[in-house]
Order: C-alpha cells, then structure tokens, then sequence
C-alpha cells in the first residue's frame, strides 16, 4: 500500500507550494509599469506587456486595460521572457535507456511526467520553457522534447510541436561507463574507449545509409510501371528509422560532449554523414575550440560553472560560456537539474564577470538563445507583438543576486504567483495555529 | 625574433615571480580612496586603510600615509573584510568522482582521529579560484561517518598546509542523518519526504560513546597518579574524543530536521559541549530553541530543494532570514570544494528571501569568525585585526562583482588560478 503516497504528496504541492493558474484568464493579462526587458528589443524603463489569448499583442507605455481582463502591477518590478531551460530531464518518467548502447527508438516524449514536481521547481525560478532530454547513457540515446511548464495540464498540453525534433547523442565518461564498475558476471559494455564511442557511431549510420539506399531501391522498384513480381520491402526497422530522420534533416543532433577532441570528431561524422548538430552540451572544453564551433554555426548548452566532479570536467573553467559567447558561439546555459533550474537567472549572471558579458548578453543566455537552438525563436524567447505571452516578473534585476522571481506566466495565464503562495501559507499557517481539539497540524 | 620574444616573457615571468616573492615581506602598504565596508562599525564613504607586519594599522577617513608606504588607489573600489567559508571541503577533494582525489570520507563511523589539516592539498586548484573571489579563509570539514573527525580553519594562502593553518583544530565533526537522502542534481525532486528515523538514536549512540570516554580518562589518569593501578590499554577513538568533552574545542554537529534539532539541543547540553549545527534546512521550525540554547548554526548549501515540500518551495532560501530574526547567529558555508567560490552566492540568495543584507554580509565573515573564535584576529575590517581585505568594483555579494586586489595577513594575494591559467593558453589561439 505505497502508491498513494505520491498523489499525497501532490495535493499537499498544490496546496503548499504553488498556487494552480488562473484559468479564468483565458490567456489575457495586462503588466503595468514594470521594466520591460524584452531582450530583442531594448529596455522599456516604464512599460506594459498586453496579452490577449495567450499572444502579446501590445508592448508599450499607458496600456489601457480591456474591459475584464486581469491587470498585474509590475511597478518596481522588471518584467523578462520566460526563462527557457536548453537541457534538462524533468517531468519524465524515464532517462537513460542505458541497457544497450544504441537506444534511438527510446523516445522520451512517450514517457511525459506532467506530475512531477520539478515543473513547480522550475516555475519558481521563472522557467517557462525546458528541453527535456534522454539521458548520456548511451552513444546514440533517443529522440528529446520541448516541453512548457504548465503545471496542472496534462502532458498533451506541455508539448511544443512548433520545436526542431532532436535526437541525444553523447560521447566521453559517461558512454565508456568509466564510472561505473562491472559486476561479477556481467561484461563490460561496448564502447569502453573514445575510439569506440567514435566508431558506433559511425557504424550505426553506415547502417542507416545503407537502410535507407534498401528503401529507396524498393520504393523506386515499386513505383514502376511493371514491378518485378517478387519484389519484397525491406525489413522495417524502428532505430534506423531513426538515424534516417537525422540523415533526411527532419531532425537535428544534441551531443553530449565534455573534451575538445570528441566533440571536434562528432563534427567530422555530422560532414560525413551529412546531418547537422544543433548543439553541443557540457561541452566543458568548448573555449578550446571557440572557432571552430563558431564557424560551424553549432551552439553550446553549458552550465555556468559546475566543474571538477569528473576528470572529463576538471578543465571546465567558468570563463567557458562568455568566452565561447564572445567569439561568436551561439551560448545558452542549461541546469541538467530538477533544482538548479530555478537559479538560471543567477548561473547568466556569471557570465559578466567570467567573460565579460553585459546584463543584455547575460539574459540572452538563457531566453532568446535558448529559444533559437530549439528552433522556437518565432514564439517565444523574447518579449515581441506577436510571440506568445510566456513571461516572467522578477522584484529587481534579474541578473542581481538579491533578486527573485515573483510570477511566472505562460501564454497569458498565471502558473506561479508568489504572493498566493504566501497568502496560502499564511492562511494555513493560522488554521494550524487555530485551537481545534487537541491542537492544530505539526 | 620570436626565440626573443619568449626569452623577454620569459624574464618577465622570472622578474614577476621574484618581484611576488618580495613582496612578500611587507611593509606598509596604504589603501587610499577606497569606499571602507568594515562589517563592525559604520561604512567609510573615503577612507584609508594602513597594512603594516600583515595587520591593520590604522583605518578611517583621515588617516596620513606615511612616507614611503606602498600607496594602492581604490578610488571607484570597495574594501570589505575577507571572506570566511564555514563549512567547505577544500583542499580534501579535487575532482569528486574521482576516488584518487577525495580525502574527505574516512571508511568506518567513528573517526575523531582523522584531521583535516593533516591531509589538506595545500595547491588545490580550487584555493585560489576561491580566493580569487574574495574568499580568505575557510573551515575544512572531514565529513562522513557519525563521527567524522576534526575540521581546520584554514588561510586561503600559504606555501604549506602548516603554514595555512589559522586552527588546526576547528571543531569536531558530528553527522546526524539528512531529511531526504541525496541532493537535488540530476532528475531531482523526487526524493521520499521522510524524516528518518534514527537522529535520536545516534545522538543516544554518542552518549554512551562519551560515557566511555570519560570513564577511560579517569582511568587514565588515575594511574598516571598512582604507579599501582593498571594503565588502561591506549584506545585512540576516546584520546581523540577528550578535547572535544573537555570543551578544547566546538562539535560541528550536522543536523537536519526540525526533530534531530530539537534532539541535538538537549544533547549538547546534557554533554555539556560547545557546539555549533551545520545544515539546520528546518532550523526555522525551532529558531526559538536555537536561539534560546545559543547555539550557532552554519548553513549548508542553499543549493537545494526544500527538504519535504510542505516546508514550501523557498524553505531553504528564507530559513537563514527567519533564524537571524529569532536571534540565531549564522553564517554560510559553501560546503563544496569546487562551488567554494559561490560562498557570497549563498548570502545573497537568503537576502533575496528576507534576510537583511547587513546581516548577509556579517554571516559570510564577522559570524563566521565569532563562530570559530577568531574574531581577535579576523572578520572585520578593525584596527589590530589581520589585514585581510577584498578590494571589488560592486556589492561583493553580487554574481557580477569583479574582485580587483586580495590581501591575506597583509600580503597581496596572487589571484590567477586554474580558470585564468586555461583561458589565457587558449586565448593564445
């Protein structure tokens, strides 16, 4: 009798922790007098942000209010696109499909999580948006999502089908299992070295080329005018389908990399091969080969500087995104993490003093780019007429260490307000307090 | 000419070394125009600091230079005191998922005999990335274990492990189980909200482990005194457990829950132990008590999640705001070897969740040092006081603050470090 336990423990979030949204919204808000920082568009020291059915249709001074739509004051206040988390692994149900090193067809987005708690993690720290992704189990993983953080929906409703299809890749300790000891009985899994996480890889999409050359002989034998009579398709194959996609552009490649020379080398196999990458992730020695990243027009997905807890990561040094960021890479930084995904605003904030970026370039890190290696800059990442209402109200700059987020919005409707969270723990902190038989709740 | 070029680097970089190494041996150095947040007593909006032997000679806003001093303009700068790390593993692990390089777990549960200092890394690539942050000083805990040995206060600066010793004998560490075990990483917020079960029963444990002890002392030096009386046989665990029951020195007990905290409270005094708590996530839940018994806390890393959700989603963030207001003494701890430099970070998130930014400041020094009796020497910017000071171009809790000059004992810190080394070999490209 232990499954309760977790519906339990979701009332209480729902109780305790946040506040449902505003439904009656329907996707309609007005932000008054708040700076405005809409990260494309400049500063707004004293602005309003119109939403109406979960698109922002107005930015600018004196907005007048429509009649019964929801007026937030933001004055004091500095209003900034929903923060957009590049990589992460919440509200999943499963990772890392790490029983075989070639996993393609184990798609995390047949195992969405809409219950998990991390959503409500996030929304706290103003994140509106999270790439979550297979695990760095395996050379080859499975397909990723992009999901929003609409804690309450169903998993349907988190989906953002507008999102470039990405396909996990990773390479280094984690794929070697180098961690990890071989128990007795069991046999060391195939790749143990860079050369052979190298050369799977390779082999699969020779596999994959070579499927798709098999389907492509029958499709043009099929559609003949007189077909031979024997003609019989080729074997359908749920992994090679995969790489196929990858091969067509129909998808993009995420890689889980930490040192120079394994990522230099994914990107001979994307030459080779002919499919692009998207982006890199980790990618702790990305400062060694700024240039090359920056000339192959491929971004990086880091985090700020959570370094040394491997050897693959003991040459992470912090000036790795701003650095990167300066020469021209396409940097957003990610939290990998069910909590570090609520202080984000604080890991950008790093990259001023480690690199030298500007508050500007800072917040870009972790809204607009994001939201240009997920392929969703036309929606969302900046606040824009037009894109949609995904918003976040911080108490001061959200590039200062003493700031906080107060209201996380998305499409209009509010799933975090800070001030209902206190007003409910108040409120139960009083019934608990209230002198009801044999005293309140412990 | 290019053979010329790196013989001139060369000669610089031998020059610079030399010239370090000169300055090594202070004499007075005057910090003129600098903006003086001395954390004990009112800030100086233009003031000057003297160094003279590695302490402060004299600071205020009309304090002459005296001729032939090293003069440092810190006009546009800030002069805050050092900062004091209260709880961190630096020096004891490099690279955490490499066991060659972690020295902080000893095997087994009871380990009063394992020392920090004795195993300290002295050129830890992490120091000087800490250091270089404004950090000055920091407790090294051993950690595992029920009993994990004895932490150091260490300088963030020195040649030795020796020579970085502010007090080779911190305090003894205790560690009382976590609410949820593991942390908030990867996947997170799924961790069961169970209060274990067994705090209670390790504390009792502990008791019977002291009752021992002293009896092995009055054995001991029972038949110190009289050659008739059988010499008890040497037990290490209680010789190493004495200086902690005699009170020489604090127990840092890492406790957790609002249960275990109620518990270590009645511990410590029926032990009749100094003590200071590490961690306390749910110290708000009896701050009163806390603050009653006056037992310091140091706080462990505001990095996580609430330890059981009903704490609400910024427990972690608002229980230094709520302890202070109860009158608690705290202060912050980074309680990492690779993150040491995120010590400030800490200070500033809980003042972002209603700890007044005063009291954020004095928790990552002036308490810090109270806390470890070193405030004689350490923690503020006083006359008398060790010259240890962080010249910065903004709040030095603030991410984008750049740290511009260190000085330790009056010496002007090197603040290039492993991060700097890497970037400038490849900025070379």
């Amino acid at each position: 009798m232990r499954k309760p336990a977790l519906p339990c423990l979701l009332g209480l979030c729902l109780l305790t922790a946040a506040a449902l949204p505003a439904f009656a919204d329907r996707g309609d808000l007005l932000i008054k007098n708040g700076t405005i920082l809409t990260v494309t568009k400049g500063v707004i020291a004293k602005g309003d942000v119109l939403v109406i059915g979960g698109i922002i249709k107005q930015i600018g001074e004196n907005i007048a209010a429509p009649a019964g739509v929801r007026v937030v004051d933001a004055a004091g206040r500095f209003v900034l696109p929903g923060i957009i988390d590049s990589h992460t692994h919440i509200a999943l149900a499963g990772t890392n499909e790490g029983s075989e090193a070639i996993t393609p067809e184990a798609d995390v987005g047949t195992v969405i999580n809409a219950d998990d708690t991390s959503i409500l993690t996030a929304l706290s720290g103003g994140v509106t948006m999270v790439h979550t992704m297979h695990g760095s189990a395996n050379p080859i993983g499975g397909p990723n999502v992009v999901l929003k953080t609409k804690w309450g929906r169903p998993s349907e409703e988190l989906v953002v089908r507008e999102a470039l299809p990405t396909l996990k890749f990773a390479l280094g300790e984690n794929v070697k299992q180098s961690g990890r000891t071989v128990q007795p009985g069991q046999t060391q899994r195939y790749p143990a070295t860079r050369m052979g996480a190298n050369a799977i890889i390779r082999r699969e999409f020779q596999k994959a080329r070579n499927y798709m050359e098999q389907w492509d002989r029958y499709n043009k034998a099929a559609a003949a005018k007189n077909p031979p009579k024997n003609l019989v398709p080729p074997r359908q194959d749920l992994r090679l389908e995969v790489l196929a996609e990858l091969l067509r552009g129909n998808m993009v490649a995420r890689c889980h990399s930490y040192q120079a020379t394994e990522t230099l080398e994914f990107m001979e196999l994307a030459k080779e091969f002919g499919f692009k990458i998207a982006c890199f992730e980790h990618i702790w020695e990305g400062y060694k080969i700024a240039d090359e990243l920056a000339a192959a027009k491929i971004g990086i997905s880091v985090f700020a500087d959570s370094w040394a807890y491997k050897m693959e990561a003991a040459e992470g040094i912090a000036y790795d995104a701003g650095y990167c960021a300066k020469r021209g890479v396409l940097v957003s930084i990610n939290s990998d993490s069910g909590e570090r995904i609520r202080r984000l605003f604080n890991d950008a904030a790093k990259t001023m003093k480690y690199g030298g970026l500007s508050e500007e370039e800072a917040l870009k890190l972790i809204t607009i780019n994001p939201a240009i290696q997920l392929g969703v800059d036309r929606i969302v990442g900046s606040l824009e007429v037009g894109k949609q209402g995904d918003i976040a109200i911080f108490n001061e700059h959200p590039m200062s260490a003493y700031t906080r987020c107060d209201m996380t919005i998305i499409e209009g409707d509010v799933y975090f307000d800070r001030d209902l969270v206190l007003k409910e723990r108040e409120e139960a902190a009083k019934k608990a307090a209230a002198p009801r038989g044999e005293g309140g709740v412990s | 000419m290019t053979r010329r070029a790196l013989l001139i680097a060369l000669l610089i970089v031998v020059l610079a070394a030399f010239a370090s190494a000169q300055a090594k041996t202070p004499g007075v150095i005057a910090i003129i125009n600098a903006r003086i947040i001395p954390v004990v007593g009112g800030e100086i909006p233009k003031g000057t600091i003297l160094i003279k032997d590695g302490l402060i000679a004299a600071i205020g806003a009309d304090i002459d230079v005296p001729p032939g001093a090293e003069v440092v303009d810190a006009t546009g700068l800030r002069a805050y005191p050092g900062m004091i790390d209260g709880y961190s593993s630096l020096g004891l692990v490099e690279v955490s998922g490499v066991a060659a390089t972690v020295d902080n777990r000893e095997t087994g549960r009871i380990n009063p005999q394992a020392r920090a200092l004795e195993a300290i890394r002295y050129d830890s690539m992490h120091i000087p990335i800490a250091r270089s942050n404004g950090i000055t000083a920091a407790v090294v805990a051993p950690a595992g274990g029920l009993v994990s040995g004895v932490s150091c206060l260490l300088r963030l600066d020195g040649w030795t492990n020796r020579a970085m010793s502010v007090k080779a004998a911190a305090a003894m560490h205790i560690e009382l189980p976590g609410i949820r075990g593991g942390r908030g990483g990867f996947g997170g917020g799924r961790g069961a909200p169970q209060v274990r079960a067994d705090g209670p029963a390790l504390l009792a444990e502990l008791k019977e482990l002291f009752k021992s002890a002293r009896a092995y002392e009055k054995r001991r030096d029972a038949a110190a005194k009289n050659r008739l009386l059988a010499l008890p046989e040497y037990n290490e665990t209680y010789e190493c457990l004495l200086p902690l029951l005699k009170g020489e020195m604090p127990a840092m007990i890492s406790v957790h829950s609002e249960r275990d905290i109620r518990a270590a409270i009645v511990f410590v005094r029926d032990e009749n132990l100094k003590a200071v708590f590490f961690g306390v996530e749910q110290g708000f839940k009896a701050a009163d008590e806390l603050s009653k018994a006056g037992i310091p806390v140091v706080l462990g890393s505001l990095y996580d999640l609430p330890p059981v959700w009903e704490d609400g989603y910024d427990a972690l963030f608002r229980n230094p705001g709520l302890l202070a207001k109860a009158g608690v003494k705290i202060a912050f701890s980074s309680s990492s070897a690779s993150a040491a430099k995120d010590l400030p970070y800490h200070a500033a998130k809980a003042a972002a969740f209603g700890l007044d930014k005063t009291e954020a400041l004095k928790a990552v020094t002036i308490n810090t040092a109270e806390i470890f009796g070193v405030d004689k020497t350490m923690g503020s910017l006083e006359k008398g006081k060790a010259a240890n000071i962080v010249l910065a171009d903004n709040d030095i809790l603030e991410h984008r603050t750049n740290i511009r000059k260190v000085y330790i004992d009056g010496r002007e810190a090197d603040l290039s470090s492993r991060y700097t080394e890497l970037l400038e070999k490849f900025k070379k490209r």
